[in-house]
């Protein structure tokens, strides 16, 4: 569906070279959600905007459907960012418009009759649940309230495509968890490709399918959501997991562990429908040895379970290496070292 | 030497008309000119909709040396530019053509600060969904600016009836004029006074104008 293939932009500020993107090759499948998530700075942003040409490439090339977007005419061009929704992190409403203003100008633009714009502005804004706000002006609004108008805005023209710039950076937990719904919503219901970028790895754990990580212009890794976060290669990949999974205790937390006198840790990893099954449990009774879970989490990603524990074991040390290669042979069992991080 | 109260109201009537009549000409016509002007000084600016860097270049130069000019030498200065377009450098047409270049360029900057000061996001968001140049300019620009829009042209139009008064005094007509004639050379006090009260009383006026209507459209 989208399609960047070895895309690079460098930008020219004063005598000095920036390099946003560079050699770039994605490829964004019909009907997924794909995140692309990076620190400020990574590129991320001038990435998203190549998309609908709001960016042009330096080199490389952008693809939707097989179609070339920087080659086309700027007529052209018009017409196919209809077809590409676009929602912002500070929403971009306009303030001297209504709500129904908002939504109808996509299709003003378009050129639509004024009975069928009414008729679909009502059904958009049903389908964002703010029929009863649809006279209201943009600062009468909460800001996931904004947001939901940014996106019946987005979806007006009935595009193919959304691509959404840090569209939930400036809510709270809660209204973002809210405008994440709604998005899967749009990408469940009415089949449409979702690109979006952000720096919240919580924002990808809840609904992409797909992530990429970038970092200074580059995509460092990229790969199913459920793969990269059980088995990330990369430290930045790390840096973000930890942020949302209890991934490791603070140093200082480990020091005082072993200072007082704590056996070796071991990190279990459980992936999928495993963590369902009490084998800690049943492998540790077998050989006489106790367990102890003293950090971790078990969460769900992708409607699968993901469970990271660090785990101690005391008993006779033959007994232990026995339950380790027994666990082993089942899940991901790994020791952690002193300088883990 | 006082003049006749009872014979001169017409002459204070028909010479506030002409002050009003100099004021809204140059204030529809430098309108025109200085929203067209300000607009193209803002979409041709670096990153903007429609970047050009001598089109830019070239009103900016010409705004930044007309605007300090003070408008009494500017009014005489182009006289004769003045004698060619109206065929006249005495009376009201006269001096609503200097009055309408002057008040152009003012408005040109009071319209390019105000489209500044909107959010670029919103512009990109409307380039996103596909809008034209054109169609930005008059569907996004211009609303969204409208409110401040509308301060900024009260405030040009107070400036004008203090123009209005300048141009009198070189044959101008109106109020400033009178004024002039009666209350200066003559030495009329009771025809400054009035002068000067009526004055006073339409600066009031447009500016109760321009806060209202930009009240409204702004809905604070």
């Amino acid at each position: 569906m989208i399609e960047f293939k070895q895309v690079s932009k460098t930008f020219t500020l004063g005598k000095r070279e920036v390099h946003a993107v560079k050699n770039v090759s994605l490829t964004i499948e019909k009907g997924e959600i794909f995140g692309i998530i990076g620190f400020s700075g990574a590129g991320k942003s001038t990435l998203l905007r190549l998309v609908n040409m709001l960016e042009r490439p330096t080199s490389g090339s952008v693809s939707i459907q097989n179609i070339d977007v920087s080659t086309l005419s700027p007529k052209d061009l018009r017409a196919q960012r209809r077809n590409i929704g676009m929602i912002f992190q500070n929403f971009n409403l306009f303030n001297s418009r209504t709500v129904a203003g908002n939504v109808a100008y996509p299709m003003k633009l378009a050129g639509m009759a004024k009975k069928d714009i009414q008729q679909r502005v009502d059904e958009l804004l049903q389908f964002v649940g703010l029929a009863d706000k649809a006279k209201d002006f943009p600062d009468q609004l909460s800001g996931g309230q904004k947001q939901r108008v940014g996106i019946a805005r987005a979806l007006a023209s009935s595009p193919e495509i959304l691509i959404c710039d840090e569209a939930t950076s400036a809510l709270d937990p809660e209204t973002t968890a809210d405008i994440l719904r709604l998005l899967k919503k749009v990408n469940r219901d009415l089949g449409i490709t979702i690109l979006l970028i952000t720096h919240e790895m919580g924002v990808i754990q809840s609904i992409c399918d797909k992530v990429a990580v970038m970092e200074n212009g580059e995509v460092i890794e990229t790969g199913e959501v459920f793969d990269t976060f059980t088995n990330p290669q990369h430290e930045t990949t790390r840096r973000f997991i930890s942020s949302t999974e209890q991934d490791l205790p603070s140093p200082k937390l480990l020091e005082e562990w072993r200072a007082k006198g704590g056996t070796k840790l071991y990190r279990v990893i459980f992936k999928g429908y495993i963590a369902s099954d009490p084998i800690l449990s049943r492998t540790t009774r077998k050989y006489g040895v106790d367990f102890n879970i003293v950090y971790g989490s078990v969460s769900e990603l992708q409607e699968r379970f993901f469970g990271n524990l660090l785990v101690s074991f005391e008993g006779e040390e033959q007994a232990v290496k026995q339950v380790l290669d027994e666990l082993q042979a089942l899940v991901e069992v790994r020791e952690v070292s002193g300088n883990e991080r | 030497m006082n003049v006749d109260w009872t014979t001169f109201w017409p002459r204070i009537v028909e010479a506030t008309g002409e002050t009003i009549t100099m004021v809204v000409a140059t204030l529809i016509f430098g309108s025109i000119l200085g929203i067209a002007m300000g607009i193209l000084l803002f979409i041709t600016r670096e990153n903007n909709i429609l970047e050009n860097k001598v089109v830019f270049q070239v009103l900016n130069v010409i705004i930044n040396i007309i605007r300090p000019i003070p408008f009494i030498i500017f009014l005489v200065a182009i006289s004769q530019l003045t004698r060619l377009v109206v065929g006249t450098t005495i009376g009201t047409a006269a001096a609503i053509f200097p009055m309408t270049i002057v008040a152009s360029f003012v408005i040109a900057r009071v319209v390019e600060n105000n489209l500044v000061s909107i959010d670029p996001g919103v512009i990109e968001a409307a380039q996103a969904m596909g809008a034209s140049p054109m169609r930005i300019i008059f569907t996004v620009l211009i609303p969204e600016a409208l409110g401040p829009l509308i301060l900024g042209l009260t405030f040009v139009s107070v400036s004008l009836i203090d123009f209005s008064a300048v141009a009198g005094t070189v044959g101008g007509g109106g109020l400033g004029h009178v004024a002039m004639t009666y209350g200066y050379q003559r030495f009329d006090g009771s025809v400054m006074l009035v002068t000067v009260v009526i004055l006073i009383i339409m600066v009031q006026l447009a500016q109760w104008i321009g806060n209202t209507l930009s009240r409204k459209i702004m809905r604070r």
